[in-house]
């Protein structure tokens, strides 16, 4: 393992994690804030520290799988230990453990929150949650890749690590160009949505917020009661923009480059377009009940529908108090998740068409055992490495999904908050049922709980491998010489 | 540059890799192997596309209407074309390049490139067989280059002992022979090092001296090196590459003598080389290379079909015979293991037609953006020759060389004023219509300008 070149990317991203946090900065100096200082001293730490460790280049400058992934998955621990700092340093939030899972929340597009009185932060912190959302939505080393001239063609395995879906296609030759254009998309969107919640009169500090924890699929609220109090036409342009960045990026790609065509076989698009419109309509039938009229049952449907499938995880009404059917459907979507590419959590839905695939193709193979087949996916033919990826990413998913249960069962919480919990946070959405749903958060939790959420909340974005990477002893039995080396020269 | 590489065999592959190391071209590779394709794309930072680079949905796909260059390296010639013509049909502003091998095409290629529009054919053998032609005609020399069409020639050879410079400075040997060449590079312990006037040579050193044909044929008479072309030749192997070689020596004046193993092919080598001795045999059977006279042989080729095989018979030749020795090799990628083997000179017609496209796409590139002519790759890539034209506008004009701050890790090794080449010294200056050669390892020039610090 080429350790020397994963310290490298490591202090890139401290450089980077610097400059993003100067965003909270500008807006302490503008709110006249004393947190800002915190944000100051911690945006000074990185850069020293990011100065330090990309002092050298290394001559050995290839990333391969192995250490695209432990490269991306330490970069995210580091980027929310060094993000938490502030919110303790100024006193915002005492106890590190909960700064640190507030700030993994924030970067993973969790949104799953232990704050009881969100509007009391100050508006730097308040800026500083949604803006983790948005940069780590799309990725940090991805957002690196865009801007440095870090070139060689194994840079890649960067992308592959830190993007979601079972495989990363580049949409133009160079990584960096594919990388610039998805951030274009991202930012162009984002600005789009804050200037139609500004039209439809929200505050410029919440608009742009909004459009930060929107982009990232994240969900972090400025508001107690996150969505309730918007107006109407606020929640259906959120509701539109969160199915939006659920949509994979290609699609904005091909739609750019006059592709119709293509789109036009894009199954997961379209699959993933069906699946909310008979979700929507499912529940606005379950609820219609609930509300005074049906317009306001198909907008709640809908937000509630958008949030949860995109892994975002704002809310507008408290849908623990829906009928155990709508509240299924929302379990089930929960899991399914947004699609490949885009900045949503969960299994994705080209996943679980794809193990559909497999399971039918298996079935007719049990009955007939000398027929072949080809599955079919997006209109290109669906390889076996392809199929066994996504197998092996379910078999990993229920290990890591049961094991978390298990271990938060030992807090002591009833079945349906344990369950949920674990579900919000793996599948990068936020709010779940019960104690956990809309109107609560995740506070009362202990702090070995809490680890065990943060590392579901990591393993969900980074979607699984690169985290179970840098757990394996194997791992690091390997690099031990590496760091003893290095101690050895301090 | 957008470029277009269709087929992934070992020339695509080279191809790829050389392209995507120089950072400023878009490549997006066809191949209908989707595993070779997830190599290429996890290793080289460029697009891959499974399809049949002949369909126009595929190379629709690959963004052919904003393309400039497409290249068909596929393994069949007909492929290579079609795709060519596909791709000028598709789009008429781009430059096509196509791998043509077979020797049916051999005489009517400037038809196919006229009548089809494409911008450059190759053919690997035929370029092999020039090569190794090129180095028998100098048997001394383990590379030889050639700028200003043939006027000024940049060679390579290897310093053994007994040599009368070994010891001495640059500086020493060029005042003591008169020699009218550069000292341009220096390869030692695998590095190419740009001497200036204090280097010292030392044993086994790998020299590559510019000059004009003349004056470095004056240059290794001083220091006794011989430099008359070989008299004869044996090569093992008759293959299509074996042809073109043999063809081309005879016509040079240099006996010609083929050991091929298949009895059919021999027959049909002694029609088509009536000048020739071919005899029937195997290269492995040592008995009949001696008495076919391998120990006076001046020279030695070996190019059957196995690269092992050829390795080992250039080095049994090189323990009988004294005579330069050729090797060719198809597979490149235990270089570093055969460069120690001292073989002599080693032919890959893979690596080499590689090279020659990539030599075409640069000079299309730079006829676009920054002033260099011509570029030129020269010790297996280590370092780069520039040819450069100088406008009126060159800020360098009338400046000697030893005002210039030049950069350590460049040398200008001529300066081509009309009919005169003028080996540059301190005192020499650019002059508005000069042509200067640069050779450089290591910072990209772009312009005559970026000589200077």
């Amino acid at each position: 393992m080429n350790f020397r070149m994963i310290f490298y990317v490591l202090g890139l991203v401290m450089n980077f994690e610097s400059v993003f946090l100067l965003v909270p900065c500008v807006t302490a100096v503008i709110y006249r804030e004393k947190e800002g200082i915190a944000y100051l001293i911690m945006a000074v730490v990185c850069l020293a520290a990011g100065i330090v460790m990309t002092a050298k280049k290394p001559k050995n400058r290839s990333i391969y799988a192995k250490e695209g992934f432990a490269a991306v998955a330490l970069s995210w621990i580091l980027l929310s230990v060094a993000g938490a700092v502030p919110f303790t340093v100024s006193g915002e939030i005492p106890s590190f453990i909960d700064a640190l899972f507030e700030i993994i929340s924030g970067v993973t597009t969790t949104g799953a929150s232990i704050l009881t009185d969100v509007e009391a932060l100050s508006h730097a912190s308040l800026l500083w949650r949604s803006f983790s959302h948005w940069f780590g939505g799309m990725g940090v080393l991805v957002f690196i890749l865009a801007v440095m001239p870090l070139t060689g063609g194994r840079n890649i395995h960067l992308m592959r690590a830190e993007s979601p879906g079972p495989s990363v296609e580049k949409l133009v030759p160079k990584i960096k160009q594919s990388a610039l254009f998805l951030y274009g998309v991202y930012l162009f969107l984002t600005v789009l949505q804050a200037v139609l919640l500004l039209a439809g009169g929200v505050n410029f500090f919440e608009s742009i917020n909004i459009a930060f924890a929107t982009a990232g699929t994240g969900g972090f609220a400025v508001r107690n009661s996150s969505f309730a109090e918007y107006s109407a036409y606020v929640q259906y342009v959120t509701s539109i923009f969160m199915i939006l960045f659920g949509v994979n990026f290609n699609v904005y790609f091909l739609l750019l480059a006059k592709k119709f065509k293509v789109i036009f076989s894009f199954e997961e698009v379209w699959q993933f377009f069906a699946i909310i419109g008979v979700a929507v309509l499912a529940i606005t039938y379950n609820v219609r009940h609930l509300f005074p009229t049906l317009e306001e049952a198909f907008r709640s449907s809908l937000f509630q529908v958008g949030t949860i499938i995109s892994t975002t995880g704002f809310a507008t009404t408290d849908y623990n108090l829906w009928p155990a059917f709508s509240k299924i459907i929302l379990l089930l979507l929960m899991f399914i998740g947004a699609c490949a590419g885009s900045t949503g959590g969960g299994i994705k839905v080209s996943r679980v068409a794809l193990a559909w695939k497999g399971v039918r193709s298996e079935m007719v193979h049990a009955c007939h055992p000398n027929s072949v087949r080809v599955a079919k996916y997006n209109k290109n033919p669906v390889s076996v490495e392809l199929l066994r990826s996504v197998y092996v990413f379910l078999a990993a998913y229920i290990f890591i999904f049961t094991g978390s249960v298990l271990l938060l069962s030992l807090n002591g919480n009833d079945f349906e908050t344990n369950f949920s919990a674990v579900a919000a946070t793996l599948n990068n959405i936020g709010p779940g049922f019960s104690k956990v749903g809309p109107t609560g958060n995740y506070a009362f939790f202990n702090g070995f709980s809490k680890f065990v959420l943060m590392f579901d909340m990591l393993a969900g974005r980074l979607e699984i491998f690169p985290m179970l990477l840098v757990c394996s002893p194997h791992f690091w039995h390997n690099n031990k010489k590496f760091f003893r080396q290095r101690w050895r020269r301090k | 540059m957008k470029i277009i590489i269709v087929g992934c065999g070992k020339v695509g592959e080279t191809l790829t890799e050389l392209l995507s190391n120089e950072k400023k071209h878009d490549i997006t590779v066809i191949d209908l192997e989707r595993t070779i394709l997830q190599n290429i794309t996890d290793t080289y930072d460029v697009m891959g596309i499974a399809g049949n680079g002949t369909t126009f949905s595929v190379l629709q796909e690959a963004d052919i209407d904003s393309s400039d260059v497409m290249i068909a390296v596929t393994g069949s010639d007909e492929v290579n074309l079609l795709c060519c013509v596909v791709a000028k049909k598709s789009r008429s502003k781009i430059e096509t390049i196509a791998r043509v091998r077979s020797h049916s095409y051999f005489n009517e290629i400037s038809y196919l490139r006229e009548s089809l529009g494409i911008s450059m054919i190759i053919n690997p053998e035929l370029a092999a067989a020039s090569e190794i032609a090129r180095l028998l005609r100098f048997p001394n020399a383990i590379e030889i280059s050639t700028f200003a069409k043939g006027r000024v020639e940049l060679m390579t050879f290897r310093l053994h002992e007994n040599n009368p410079i070994i010891h001495k400075k640059i500086s020493a040997v060029i005042g003591q022979y008169q020699a009218d060449i550069v000292v341009c590079a220096v390869e030692r312990d695998h590095k190419v090092v740009i001497p200036d006037g204090n280097f010292i040579f030392e044993e086994q050193d790998l020299v590559s001296i510019v000059g004009t044909p003349k004056s470095s044929n004056d240059f290794f008479k001083k220091i006794k090196i011989k430099t008359h072309q070989v008299g004869n030749t044996m090569i093992v192997g008759g293959g299509t590459i074996a042809l073109y070689l043999a063809l081309q020596l005879l016509n040079m004046g240099i006996g010609v003598k083929i050991v091929e193993r298949n009895k059919a092919r021999c027959k049909e080598l002694c029609e088509l080389l009536p000048k020739a001795m071919i005899i029937h045999g195997s290269g492995i059977d040592h008995d009949l290379l001696l008495e076919e006279g391998l120990a006076d042989c001046e020279s030695f080729v070996a190019m059957t079909g196995n690269d092992e095989e050829n390795l080992f018979l250039s080095m049994f030749a090189g323990t009988k015979s004294k005579g330069k020795l050729v090797t060719k090799i198809n597979r490149f990628s235990y270089d570093e293991v055969i460069e120690r083997l001292d073989l002599g000179s080693i032919v890959c017609p893979k690596q080499l037609t590689a090279q020659y496209i990539l030599q075409y796409v640069r000079a299309k590139q730079n006829s676009i953006g920054s002033n260099v002519e011509n570029i030129y790759r020269i010790l297996e890539n280590k370092a780069e020759a520039l040819e450069f034209n100088i406008s009126k506008k060159c800020p360098l004009l009338h400046v000697p060389l030893e005002k210039m701050h030049l950069h350590s890790n460049l040398i200008v090794a001529a300066i081509i004023r009309q009919r005169k080449i003028i080996m540059p010294r301190g005192g020499d200056e650019f002059r508005v219509g000069d042509r200067v050669i640069v050779v450089s390892n290591g910072n990209q020039i772009l312009d005559i300008t970026d000589i200077q610090k």
